[in-house]
């Protein structure tokens, strides 16, 4: 029998709110490695964005877990974890990974060894550890290929970051049919290098459910049935989440990964 | 609206094969009473879904007491959209038209019965009717049009392919979509306007008639076709979140798609084309 690696999705992102596609992404990227192979997709996990993140029209990450708890009420894999939520700051996505890894780590009680290689591929990979039997469970950022694209706007990602993802961790890219997420990575040095920790699922249902459409249908009192979950659509109904006025919450407000960052690179230029 | 009762209250109506219903399915009818209803003009009563009869030999089509099972459950969480089994379980296939003609009547016999219980207020008279765009329909004896009072309006709730497909020769009868767009009225869901409109143009029929076309536009793209569902059902590819839980959990019960149920009708004309065609060749 073949050993398969255990392994972690999590998404990240704001959840604003959860939408039928987000669980899509979750359902493809599992059959996407089922099919492959080579790992045993064990666990989901959801974290909404931290308030601080500053992202327009952004409810609270009170009613976005909720939410989320709802929608994922009737799945027996994918989970929604607060953490990244209850911090004080916004926190960057690789802190994020690195949190759940270590949680990883603790349930799979696989007792950490001293020193900096703490990382599922480079053991996998480290020949010092090719004698060992334990099969070390990895953690995975699933998202849209859109985040590819994201890696290119300007102080919006931490260089250091994206590449810690994409040696550390991995990435599971879901991309929208007749897209070809491919050029973002060609277009990336850093991408290209890694590519092998970059796995591209393909949709073969565009799914354009995006949750700021959502909150558009949901304004003008449009219907989003079989969009969104019918609970979250009741949550939404009974406390009154998106509006006209939840929408200009953070307006003109620069999201706080960019904020951080060119403080950094003024600094820097300083 | 304070004086919501000079609304045309409306019934959509979806013929097809439902094989299995999904959510796109679903969506059509939210989209269309949400544009029907922002008009001000109409105000959508009741959707009904109308699973295709057996008879149609589609490929891969399972049975009917199946697809009509499946979109019962799909529906229980709408207050407003049904199934109708009256088009399945009719022994011959069933031309578009016919599943019409049946619903409407049915529902001005619903709604006579409802009159005489509930003694509706008359509305005032003297009061303007709405003259449905058209004007002068050639008018059925049997027919139960707009201009009778408060009778809800039977349309008929399409994607874009059902406008695309009365191009098909001998898929529709020319007479058949000239009673539909006169009598009743075509609601098309439609990803870009332009492709509908380029099939409006196209048909003659169509163009005539276009203001009982109503199209309307997706704000989300939806293409959740049934094929692809039952292609990753094959495939042992989750579905989940595409059609309803319910759903896929009677699918699951029943072993529904499988590679042998796609082979079904493998080969075998589809009954509106065995039917025009003979007719066809008869002349």
């Amino acid at each position: 029998m073949k050993h398969l690696t255990p392994l972690t999705l999590l998404a990240c992102g704001s959840f604003n709110p959860i939408t039928n596609m987000h669980m899509r992404l979750f359902e493809l990227a599992r059959d996407h490695f089922h099919q492959a192979g080579k790992y045993q997709v064990t666990e989901g996990i959801i974290s909404p964005v931290n308030d601080k993140y500053g992202k327009q029209g952004l409810a609270s990450a009170k009613h976005r877990l909720e939410m989320a708890r709802l929608a994922l009420e009737t799945s027996e894999w994918i989970r929604v974890d607060p953490w990244e939520s209850e911090q004080e700051q916004w926190s960057e996505t690789v802190k994020v990974l690195r949190h759940h890894y270590k949680e990883l780590l603790k349930s799979h009680c696989i007792r950490r060894l001293p020193g900096k290689n703490n990382w599922p591929i480079e053991k996998a990979a480290g020949a010092s550890l090719a004698s060992s039997l334990t099969v070390f469970p990895e953690l995975k950022l699933l998202c849209g290929a859109d985040v590819l694209k994201t890696f290119q706007i300007p102080n919006l990602w931490n260089e250091e970051h994206i590449q810690e993802i994409v040696t550390k961790f991995g990435l599971v890219c879901v991309s929208r049919a007749g897209s070809d997420p491919s050029q973002y990575i060609s277009e990336s040095e850093l991408l290209c290098r890694y590519q092998h920790n970059i796995h591209l699922v393909k949709e073969w249902i565009p799914n354009e459910i995006s949750a700021t459409n959502i909150r558009c249908a949901l304004r003008k009192g449009q219907s989003v049935k079989y969009l969104i979950p019918d609970s979250v659509i009741s949550y939404i109904k009974e406390y009154n989440i998106y509006m006209e006025e939840s929408e200009r919450k953070n307006e003109g407000n620069l999201l706080q990964p960019l904020k951080q960052n060119s403080a950094m690179i003024n600094l820097l230029n300083e | 609206m304070e004086n919501s009762d000079h609304r045309t209250e409306v019934v959509l109506l979806a013929c097809g094969s439902f094989n299995p219903i999904t959510h796109m399915h679903l969506r059509l009818f939210e989209l269309a009473r949400d544009c029907l209803n922002e008009t001000g003009k109409y105000k959508v009563v009741k959707g009904i879904i109308s699973p295709v009869g057996d008879a149609y030999k589609k490929k891969g089509l399972i049975s009917a007491s199946h697809r009509v099972t499946m979109a019962r459950l799909a529906t229980e969480s709408s207050d407003w959209v049904e199934v109708g089994d009256w088009e399945s379980s009719q022994k011959e296939w069933q031309e578009t038209i016919k599943v019409l003609r049946y619903h409407q009547q049915k529902l001005s016999h619903s709604y006579a019965t409802n009159n005489v219980d509930k003694v509706a207020p008359l509305s005032k008279p003297g009061r303007k009717r709405k003259r449905e765009a058209g004007g002068h329909l050639p008018v059925r004896q049997n027919q139960p049009n707009s201009e009778t009072k408060g009778t809800p309006q039977l349309k008929l709730l399409c994607g874009t392919d059902i406008l695309e497909s009365f191009a098909v020769p001998n898929l529709w009868k020319p007479e058949d979509i000239l009673e539909i767009v006169t009598n009743y009225g075509m609601v098309c869901i439609t990803r870009t306007g332009n492709e509908a409109q380029k099939f409006i143009y196209e048909s003659d029929i169509l163009w005539s008639h276009k203001e009982n076309v109503h199209l309307v536009e997706e704000w989300i793209s939806n293409d959740i076709s049934a094929t692809k569902i039952r292609r990753a059902l094959r495939r042992r590819q989750s579905v989940r979140y595409l059609v309803p839980d319910s759903v896929l959990t009677y699918i699951e019960k029943h072993k529904l798609y499988t590679a042998e149920s796609e082979d079904q009708n493998t080969g075998v004309i589809l009954a509106p084309l065995q039917r025009y065609a003979k007719e066809a060749s008869k002349h």
